[in-house]
């Protein structure tokens, strides 16, 4: 007995490593996931708030890029604005709030990112105390920006596109076939655009979009344009390439779609046995 | 080891985390050279430290980079490997006449050759771990090699140059 215990202690550092090991491994496999845990990520309290002074510094250097798109969008938004404007010369009925979408957006600060890693995150200044959930849909001026896997009270962390396990239900604009854009985990200007069938016509240039046929994106909203289309291996489908309009090596502000229908919609599908795409 | 290196030794380990996570974090050369610059932490603990110690701190290091790079387990996972082989390495590399007690391995100490040879091979290491498990599933393997090679020279790169400005080379006795 004495022995085993002897021999068991002249190995102790292989112990201890190969438990350690295991524990990061175990960490690795079991927060992965897709949505969940949050508690050992850079959305919890203490790493939330150093990432949150270390903006505070980082920002005044992206003031100007960030000035310059809220001003697009705002003039993009004006614009939209007139159309609802009643004209003075027809009679005005306003319409039901019912028949208005079930769609509301909210608006969040990035502090911090990454998009050099085949995995990247998004951490966000705003948490369940602000009315953030799980699976929300996230994007900016410029386009899709990825979905949100966890919130703690007063943080979120969000899956960049730039993650090689995020699909992206998109469809191309102009001739509305669907598809879904993952990252290929090369370049972080460019996606790939999955489930496009050999026989479909398309043109370099034409602009993918979300599909809406979800609850996480409402339909239209930019992802990228076609950059290259290809006969690839894969013998049922294209193999494209677009280049993403959203620029994640300068994401400040961000919006997030919160869809009243969603729990309904994700139950609908769960009944009926439909996995639902991202 | 008395009280004073112990407390460099912890005010350096903070050091090394917010310098990693608040700087370092963000500077990628040409999107494939990444500066993971805290495994010159663990490579210039003192060489009288025991496996065990080592392991733990590494432990602690990793979970502090973990948790703000949102990358859970993988980067405690490669930097405990660059632990556990640590000490066997430098036993397998002693000089001649070997080492002096209380020493901290430092290119300073041990002169550029020694230093090459002792660091070079554990900072591939975690490298290979790292970006292993980082692009499991993605299939890219040049692109892996590439980012590893490159990396690695820029973290020997930049350690020489933090040791130089830095530290200082131990007062002789």
């Amino acid at each position: 007995m004495q022995r085993i215990l002897l021999f068991l202690y002249s190995i102790r550092a292989l112990l201890l490593f190969i438990f350690l090991e295991a524990v990061a491994i175990w960490l690795i496999v079991s927060f992965n996931s897709q949505q969940g845990s949050v508690f050992f990520n850079s959305s919890n309290q203490l790493s939330g708030t150093i990432l949150g002074y270390r903006s505070g510094v980082m920002d005044y250097f992206a003031l100007t890029s960030v000035n310059r798109n809220l001003m697009e969008k705002n003039a993009e938004l004006l614009a939209e604005l007139q159309k609802f404007k009643n004209p003075p010369d027809s009679v005005f009925i306003p319409l039901d709030s019912a028949l208005f979408g079930d769609i509301q957006f909210k608006g969040a600060k990035v502090i911090n990112n990454s998009i050099r890693l085949s995995q990247n995150f998004i951490t966000l200044n705003k948490g369940a105390l602000q009315g953030l959930k799980e699976g929300m849909g996230v994007f900016n001026e410029e386009g899709v920006v990825g979905r949100v896997k966890g919130v703690s009270e007063n943080f979120a962390t969000v899956i960049s596109l730039l993650h090689t396990d995020l699909l992206i239900s998109s469809k191309i604009k102009s001739t509305e076939v669907f598809g879904s854009t993952k990252w290929d985990g090369l370049d972080s200007k460019k996606a790939k655009l999955l489930y496009i069938p050999r026989h479909v016509d398309i043109k370099v240039g034409d602009q993918v979009v979300t599909s809406g046929y979800n609850a996480v994106f409402p339909e239209g909203i930019s992802i990228g344009t076609v950059l290259e289309v290809k006969q690839g291996t894969d013998t049922n489908y294209l193999d494209i390439t677009i280049e993403l309009t959203t620029d994640f090596t300068r994401i400040s502000y961000v919006y997030l779609v919160d869809n009243y229908k969603v729990v309904e919609l994700d139950s609908l599908y769960q009944t009926t046995g439909i996995k639902n795409e991202q | 080891m008395n009280n004073s290196r112990i407390f460099l030794l912890i005010v350096s380990f903070i050091v090394f985390l917010l310098l990693q996570i608040l700087v370092l974090k963000n500077l990628v050369l040409f999107g494939t050279a990444f500066c993971f610059l805290y495994v010159l932490y663990i490579l210039l603990l003192p060489i009288e430290i025991k496996t065990v110690p080592t392991l733990i701190i590494a432990f602690v290091l990793g979970m502090g980079i973990d948790l703000f790079y949102d990358t859970l387990g993988v980067h405690t996972a490669s930097i405990l490997a660059v632990a556990f082989v640590r000490r066997r390495w430098i036993k397998m590399i002693t000089p001649r006449g070997g080492y002096d007690d209380d020493l901290q391995p430092s290119v300073l100490n041990m002169g550029f050759g020694w230093f090459f040879t002792y660091s070079i091979p554990l900072i591939l290491l975690h490298h290979i771990f790292f970006f292993y498990i980082d692009n499991l599933g993605t299939g890219l393997f040049l692109f892996v090699v590439q980012k590893i090679v490159a990396s690695a020279i820029f973290v020997f790169i930049m350690s020489i140059i933090v040791q130089l400005l830095f530290y200082r080379r131990r007062r002789g006795i």
